[in-house]
């Protein structure tokens, strides 16, 4: 499965708690959709350090990074190349 | 306490039946296992189950007046009762009993339908004036005591728990889907609605007359703030003095009792200071209960130890574990006959197990006193947002709620986005009167995602504003702080502290809660004073702190406050899940009951079983949904034979 299916079916799954897929833009905001509250932040971060095996720094907790599935993949894949 | 129940006849003689009414007060068992009384006219029976506490041999109810013609069941306790009944003597009143309910039937005669008003207790009242052929279904002020009713075939039937009314029904009831939409935004129906089709509760200060087949309501009380530039205008010395004596009064006349009487100690500051009051002015030996936790965040034993080394008491302890809740979730539903968003109520039930066990039918608590004198994080974090909504472009003032959420480590610039998105809602309308309650709120709304499409059906989305009906005009001109403290007093504290948690848990195992801080005589003082003395700043009870500093370790009063919580969903995932819940979580039960949608809920359990649900949002979702499916087993799929396996 590619990194954006798994971030998508995660999201889709654990918030939503769907398996439509229409449900979802890759460029929905997270925020703007209140998909994720004050402590879904924190499972996002986990999933990504669980999943991903990447570390997420205290000045990388911003929505530039988290905030869609797009912002995710990109953050994801710039962390796996450093 | 004690349990009540009875049906009038609204249009005609249809006959009553004695065994009907006994059925009723049987049900109650747990609420008064010390004996039953009927009253039957064929226009109104009245039905009691008795938990005897004040004039053990001679208060067996119904009592009535000198004629026999005003006749009273009552469950609660009159705490100036031999203030009242003095001065009632001296009127010209005979008694025939000690008890404080005689006090009831001569009020009355004395001040008609405005006799309530001389009460300082915990009362709901079903007083028959026969003569006038007037019934008045009376509830306390603040919602300590439970009375509950329907209209049904030309008659009234009313009742301290809905099961005692489901029995006199004899027919399956249904759910009240809008009360279960608003159970899950606010924690309760919107009062007086009831999770039950047709059948409400009697509203706290609210009174109900019945007469000539019509029923009034009318209100006796309500919880009254003073406006800004209308406060006490006093010393901030002479206020923590007011508040001393008040407290201590109010203490005292709760220990009025012709049994032992204990208190529950959890060592945070409200309990710690009933106690310490006991200890001080009561002419009792002090006797404490309290509950640990298996899981460690949520135990709070040291600081009980502490109070209990400072008072010498003489304290029992009972421990909580994840399989106590998960084996007693079923049993407390059947008390609350309400769905529940977290556990909590469930270690109260196994704290007044213990009182009881230990012999104790009596308990004062600290109950109260968030609500009262300002304890809550909700008024901390409503504050703050108020203070925010002044400057919503700073991304210092929100870094104040980092004090609330201290895992908020959002300390740089883009960490404003992410608060402003969490506690940001309708910051440009900081004059709501549920501005602070709104992010809660939003919150727990989350649950509802769960709704199967046909629970959706005819749903209107607008539990807010439903409650917000109920608030009378003056509310918009109260201060922010005291807006909040309306709203927590009115729908969590009534519709589930006072409930769910409260009498439900207390009279599941035949003891009695008496709350000091809820003598509406503090609440009156409180509410009139200035909100800067409640919380000053952002320190909590500041008033309260500096009243009863004397009697107390200083670590006990500066502590961190930790709210109550209990184990949630860990509970019901160990390797010996219980049958039920596997059961009514099942595909096959959720699509059968209808109220949640069944992949959704599969989903979520998924979630549970990963370990990946660590927000309130799931917690919540997950106990409110297991309830509901609890609840309907219970009280529709299987009400006739639970009466009897529960019962």
């Amino acid at each position: 499965m590619s990194t954006r299916d798994t971030v998508r079916k995660y999201i889709l799954e654990n918030y939503l708690f769907s398996d439509d897929q229409s449900a979802l833009a890759d460029d929905d905001s997270f925020l703007d959709k209140g998909i994720i509250d004050s402590t879904g932040i924190l499972e996002v971060i986990y999933f990504l350090e669980d999943d991903f095996g990447i570390t997420v720094e205290d000045d990388e907790m911003m929505p530039e990074n988290l905030d869609s599935v797009n912002n995710i993949v990109s953050f994801i894949e710039k962390k796996q190349a450093q | 306490m004690c349990g009540i129940a009875g049906i009038i006849n609204l249009r005609h003689n249809t006959a009553i039946n004695d065994a009907v009414l006994s059925d009723m007060a049987s049900i109650m068992y747990h609420r008064g296992p010390d004996g039953t009384g009927i009253y039957n006219d064929k226009q109104v029976g009245l039905a009691h189950a008795r938990l005897s506490i004040i004039d053990i041999n001679g208060g067996n109810q119904p009592i009535h007046n000198e004629d026999n013609n005003v006749w009273v069941v009552f469950n609660g306790e009159i705490f100036n009762y031999i203030e009242l009944r003095d001065k009632l003597k001296i009127q010209g009143h005979v008694f025939y009993t000690h008890s404080d309910t005689e006090v009831i039937v001569h009020l009355y005669e004395e001040y008609g339908d405005n006799f309530m008003k001389y009460l300082n207790g915990q009362f709901s009242i079903a007083l028959w004036d026969k003569q006038k052929q007037k019934l008045l279904l009376i509830r306390d002020r603040v919602g300590i005591t439970p009375l509950f009713y329907t209209q049904i075939n030309g008659q009234l039937i009313f009742a301290s728990e809905i099961k005692s009314i489901l029995v006199a029904l004899k027919q399956a009831p249904s759910l009240n889907k809008q009360a279960l939409d608003q159970l899950m935004t606010f924690w309760s129906p919107v009062s007086p609605n009831t999770l039950f089709e047709n059948i409400y509760e009697v509203p706290p200060g609210d009174f109900l007359t019945i007469e000539n087949g019509s029923v009034k309501k009318k209100k006796f009380w309500d919880w009254e703030f003073a406006k800004p530039g209308e406060y006490l205008d006093k010393p901030e010395s002479t206020l923590i003095e007011e508040l001393h004596d008040l407290l201590i009064d109010a203490t005292k006349i709760r220990l009025r009792s012709d049994v032992p009487v204990g208190a529950y100690l959890s060592g945070g500051l409200d309990s710690s200071v009933i106690t310490a009051l006991i200890h001080n002015y009561g002419d009792v030996d002090l006797r404490t209960f309290s509950i640990g936790f298996d899981d460690g965040a949520l135990d709070e034993s040291d600081y009980q130890n502490q109070m209990i080394k400072h008072l010498g008491a003489d304290h029992s302890r009972i421990q909580c574990s994840y399989s106590d809740i998960a084996e007693n979730f079923r049993a407390t539903i059947w008390h609350t006959e309400a769905p529940i968003l977290r556990t909590a109520p469930i270690p109260m039930n196994q704290l007044s197990k213990l009182v009881h066990d230990k012999g104790y039918k009596v308990v004062l608590t600290g109950e109260g006193a968030d609500e009262v004198l300002g304890g809550y994080d909700i008024f901390k974090e409503g504050k703050i947002r108020q203070f925010w909504a002044k400057n919503p472009d700073s991304s210092f003032r929100p870094s104040l709620l980092k004090r609330l959420y201290p895992y908020l480590d959002l300390s740089k610039k883009q960490g404003v986005i992410y608060l402003k998105n969490f506690f940001g809602a309708e910051l440009e309308n900081p004059e709501l009167s549920y501005f602070a309650h709104l992010p809660r709120w939003t919150t727990t709304a989350k649950c509802k995602q769960f709704f199967s499409e046909d629970m959706k059906v005819n749903l209107s989305d607008n539990a807010i504003s439903e409650l917000e009906k109920t608030f009378p005009a003056r509310v918009s001109e109260l201060d922010p702080f005291n807006k909040s403290q309306f709203i927590e007093a009115k729908s969590l504290m009534a519709g589930y502290l006072l409930c769910s948690q409260g009498d439900r848990m207390l009279m599941k195992n035949s003891v009695e809660g008496r709350f000091p801080f809820l003598d509406h005589r503090v609440i009156e003082f409180a509410n009139s004073i200035n909100p800067k003395f409640k919380m000053k700043v952002l320190n909590e009870k500041y008033l309260l702190k500096q009243s009863m500093r004397r009697y107390l370790p200083e670590t006990i009063v500066d502590r961190f406050k930790q709210p109550y919580r209990a184990p949630d969903i860990p509970s019901f995932f160990t390797d010996k899940t219980p049958e039920y819940v596997k059961d009514l979580l099942s595909i096959e039960t959720i699509k059968k009951y209808n109220y949640f949608h069944p992949a959704r809920v599969e989903k979520l359990v998924n979630k549970i079983e990963r370990g990946r649900a660590i927000g309130t949002k799931d917690n919540m979702a997950f106990i409110g949904i297991l309830s509901t499916q609890v609840w309907h087993n219970l009280f529709i799929e299987g009400f006739q034979s639970n009466i009897k396996t529960n019962n």
